[in-house]
C-alpha cells in the first residue's frame, strides 16, 4: 500500500514536472502558433533568477514563484518588441531566429555565469509512508502545477485579456476590427508564457541545480508534449502529460531515465504518425 | 566533336569554371600547404559536405530538418564501430552511409505518412537529435559495446582506426589521401546533387518544395519524394560523419548536440537556402570563424554563432548567396545603363548626357 502511494507520487510528480516545463510553450504555440525553440533558456533563466536571489537573501519561496516568473515575464516581454514582433507569419524563420536568441542567451549565461552548477537546496524535508520515504518538494510541485492549470485556465476564461487573446487566436483580423489591440495581446502572451516557463525554471532549480545548457535536458520533453498535446493549451498539454509521463514512468522503472525518455520519443513519434495535429484534434476538440 | 564540346562547355560556363576550380583546390591544396594546415582544410571540407548534405534538404526539398546532426553522428558512429570490430575499412565505410539513409526513411515514413506540418518536422528532428545525445551520452561502462567496440558514452571512442585502400587493412592513408578522399567525395556530392536537379527526380521534389498539394494533382506522391529527398540528404551527412571519425580517429557525443545541429543550419542559413554553393562557403567561412574563436577568451563561441543566426534571419534572409545575386543584378543593370548612355551618346552625338 505505503509502496503503491510512492509509485504513484513518482507518477504524478513526472507528469506534474512536464505540465510546469511544457505550459508556458504551449500558451505561446496554442496562442500565437509559434515555437519557441528558447524555450528551455527561459527556463534556465527562471532558475538563475530564482538561486541568484535567494542567495541575495530573498525567501527561497518568493525568489521560485514571484521572482523567477517576474524576472523571465519581463525578458519575455522585451524580446517580443525585439526580436519576436518583426517575424509574425513566418514560422520557419521564428523558429530559427529563437534558436539563435537559445544560443546566444547559452553564450551569455556561459559568458557571466561560467559553466559550474549552481544550485540552493529544496525547502521541504521528507515525509514519510508506511517504510518508505517521499520528498515534500515533489507533493509541493503536484499540487503548484494543478494551480497554475486553473489559474491558466481562470485567466483565459473569465478575464477580459483572456477573451481577447482567445479571440485574436482564433481570428486576429477581426479582433483587430472589433477594437482589440493585438499587437497588445501578443506581446502580452508571450511574456505570459515566457513567465510560465520562468516559474517552472524556479521551481525545478532546487531540484535539478543548473547551468548553462541545462535548458537542453527540459526542451525535448517540452516540444514533445506541446506536439502530442495539439492545440488545446490547457487540455493538450495535461492529456499528453498524462500520457507521456506514463510511457516514461514505466520506462525509467523498467530500465532506466534514459531510456525512458527514448520511449517518451517513440510513443511521440508513433502518436503523431495517427494522430497529426495532436491529441486535442480527436479528443476534448471544444476544451481551451 | 571538338566543336560540339566547346559549345557544351560554353553553355556550363559556371559549371565548367567551378569543376575547374575545384579539381584545382583538389589536386593544387596537397601540393601547397604543410601537411597540418592540410589537416585543418580537410575537416573544413568534411563539413562542407554536411553543410550540403543540408542544403539540399532544406534548400531544395523544403524539408525543415533541425536534426541533421542525427545523420552525422549515426555516420560517425557507424563507422567507429564497425571499423574497430572489422579491422578492414571497406565494408564500415559504406554502412556509415546505409544506417544514416535507413534510420531516415524509418523517421521519414512517421513525419511524411503523418503529414504534419513544416514546423512540427523540424521540432520532431531536433528532438530526435536531443534524444541521441542524451542515450549516446548515457552508455559510458563496459556494458554498453557492440562486438568489440565500447561505444564510451560522455567519453566518446577513441583510437578508431583510418580509412584504408579497399580490402587492404594494411595501407592506411595518409593525410594526402584523407583529403583526396575527402574533397573528392566533397566534388562527387556537389556535381551529382547539381545534376540530381536537373532530373526529373529533381525537378519534382523542387516542385513539391514550392506546391505541394499542386504536385499531388498532378498525380506525384509527394510523400514519397520528400521521404526520399531526406534520405539522400542524411547519406551525405552519414559520409560526412565517416570522414570526420575518420579524420580525428575519434567520435564523442557531441556530434550529436544541439550546437551541431544548430551550426549546420547556421552553415546553411549564413551561405544562402535554395543554393548548394551558398551552404558550402558557409560551412567555411563559419568553421574558420568557430576556429578563431576558440583560440580566445573573452568571447564566447556560441554567443556568436547565435547572434550570427539571429542577424541573418532578421536583416539578410537568404544569406551570401542572395545578397552575391542581388550585387550581380545591381552591376549587370549598372552596366546596362552604362551601355544605353553610350549608345544614346553615338546615336545623338549633341544630346547632354
Amino acid at each position: 500500500m505505503a509502496w503503491a502511494g510512492i509509485i504513484s507520487i513518482d507518477f504524478l510528480y513526472a507528469v506534474a514536472s512536464l505540465i510546469l516545463v511544457s505550459l508556458g510553450l504551449a500558451v505561446i504555440f496554442g496562442m500565437m502558433r509559434i515555437i519557441n525553440l528558447a524555450h528551455g533558456e527561459f527556463l534556465v533563466l527562471g532558475s538563475y533568477a530564482a538561486i541568484l536571489s535567494s542567495h541575495a537573501g530573498v525567501n527561497i519561496w518568493v525568489a521560485c514563484l514571484i521572482v523567477a516568473p517576474l524576472a523571465v515575464g519581463m525578458i519575455g516581454f522585451v524580446i517580443e518588441r525585439l526580436l519576436i514582433r518583426h517575424l509574425y507569419g513566418r514560422l520557419v524563420d521564428t523558429m530559427l531566429a529563437t534558436w539563435g536568441l537559445s544560443l546566444f542567451v547559452v553564450g551569455l549565461l556561459t559568458t557571466v555565469f561560467g559553466n559550474d552548477t549552481q544550485g540552493v537546496s529544496a525547502p521541504l524535508g521528507p515525509i514519510h509512508i508506511g517504510d518508505y520515504q517521499a520528498s515534500g518538494y515533489s507533493l509541493f510541485v503536484i499540487g503548484l502545477a494543478l494551480v497554475v492549470l486553473a489559474a491558466v485556465y481562470g485567466v483565459l476564461r473569465f478575464t477580459r485579456f483572456g477573451l481577447f487573446a482567445r479571440g485574436t487566436m482564433q481570428n486576429a483580423d477581426m479582433a483587430a476590427a472589433l477594437g482589440v489591440h493585438v499587437s497588445a495581446v501578443y506581446s502580452t502572451t508571450f511574456a505570459l508564457g515566457a513567465g510560465l516557463a520562468g516559474l517552472a525554471g524556479g521551481v525545478l532549480a532546487p531540484v535539478t541545480g543548473v547551468f548553462p545548457s541545462i535548458g537542453g535536458a527540459y526542451i525535448g520533453k517540452a516540444f514533445i508534449t506541446v506536439l502530442s498535446g495539439g492545440s488545446a493549451i490547457l487540455a493538450g498539454t495535461s492529456s499528453a502529460s498524462v500520457l507521456l509521463g506514463a510511457v516514461d514512468q514505466i520506462g525509467t522503472f523498467a530500465t532506466n531515465a534514459v531510456f525512458g525518455q527514448v520511449g517518451l520519443l517513440v510513443a511521440a513519434v508513433v502518436l503523431i504518425r495517427f494522430m497529426p495535429q495532436g491529441i486535442t484534434s480527436r479528443f476534448f476538440r471544444r476544451s481551451l | 566533336m571538338i566543336a560540339q564540346v566547346s559549345a557544351l562547355l560554353r553553355g556550363h560556363a559556371g559549371t565548367t569554371a567551378l569543376a575547374l576550380v575545384g579539381l584545382g583546390l583538389l589536386f593544387g591544396l596537397p601540393l601547397g600547404l604543410e601537411t597540418y594546415v592540410l589537416l585543418q582544410v580537410t575537416v573544413y571540407v568534411t563539413f562542407a559536405i554536411l553543410a550540403l548534405s543540408l542544403g539540399f534538404v532544406l534548400g531544395f526539398g523544403g524539408i525543415l530538418c533541425l536534426g541533421q546532426s542525427v545523420f552525422f553522428g549515426l555516420g560517425a558512429y557507424t563507422y567507429g564501430i564497425a571499423v574497430t570490430d572489422m579491422g578492414d575499412s571497406t565494408i564500415p565505410v559504406l554502412l556509415s552511409v546505409a544506417v544514416p539513409s535507413l534510420f531516415a526513411a524509418a523517421l521519414g515514413y512517421f513525419i511524411f505518412w503523418g503529414r504534419i506540418s513544416d514546423v512540427y518536422v523540424g521540432v520532431i528532428t531536433l528532438t530526435v537529435s536531443l534524444i541521441f545525445f542524451s542515450v549516446v551520452n548515457s552508455t559510458a561502462g563496459p556494458q554498453y559495446h557492440i562486438g568489440a567496440a565500447a561505444i564510451g558514452g560522455y567519453n566518446g571512442m577513441p583510437n578508431i582506426p583510418g580509412i584504408n585502400l579497399p580490402f587492404e587493412p594494411d595501407d592506411t592513408l595518409d593525410p594526402n589521401g584523407v583529403f583526396y578522399l575527402t574533397m573528392g567525395s566533397l566534388l562527387v556530392c556537389y556535381f551529382g546533387l547539381r545534376w540530381l536537379l536537373t532530373t526529373t527526380f529533381g525537378r519534382v521534389v523542387v516542385a513539391v518544395r514550392e506546391n505541394e498539394r499542386r504536385v499531388e494533382l498532378l498525380g506525384y506522391d509527394a510523400r514519397r519524394y520528400k521521404l526520399l529527398a531526406l534520405t539522400l540528404g542524411a547519406a551525405i551527412a552519414g559520409l560526412a560523419g565517416c570522414l570526420f571519425a575518420n579524420w580525428g580517429s575519434f567520435v564523442g557525443p557531441s556530434v550529436f548536440s544541439v550546437v551541431q545541429s544548430a551550426q549546420i543550419l547556421i552553415w546553411v542559413t549564413v551561405g544562402g537556402a535554395g543554393t548548394l554553393l551558398g551552404p558550402v562557403i558557409g560551412s567555411i567561412l563559419i568553421s574558420w570563424l568557430t576556429a578563431v574563436l576558440g583560440t580566445q577568451q573573452t568571447l564566447n563561441a556560441s554567443l556568436v554563432l547565435g547572434f550570427i543566426l539571429l542577424v541573418f534571419v532578421l536583416v539578410v534572409p537568404g544569406g551570401i548567396a542572395a545578397v552575391a545575386r542581388r550585387a550581380r543584378t545591381a552591376a549587370a543593370r549598372l552596366g546596362a545603363f552604362g551601355a544605353a548612355r553610350r549608345i544614346g551618346r553615338e546615336a545623338h552625338p549633341g544630346a547632354r548626357p
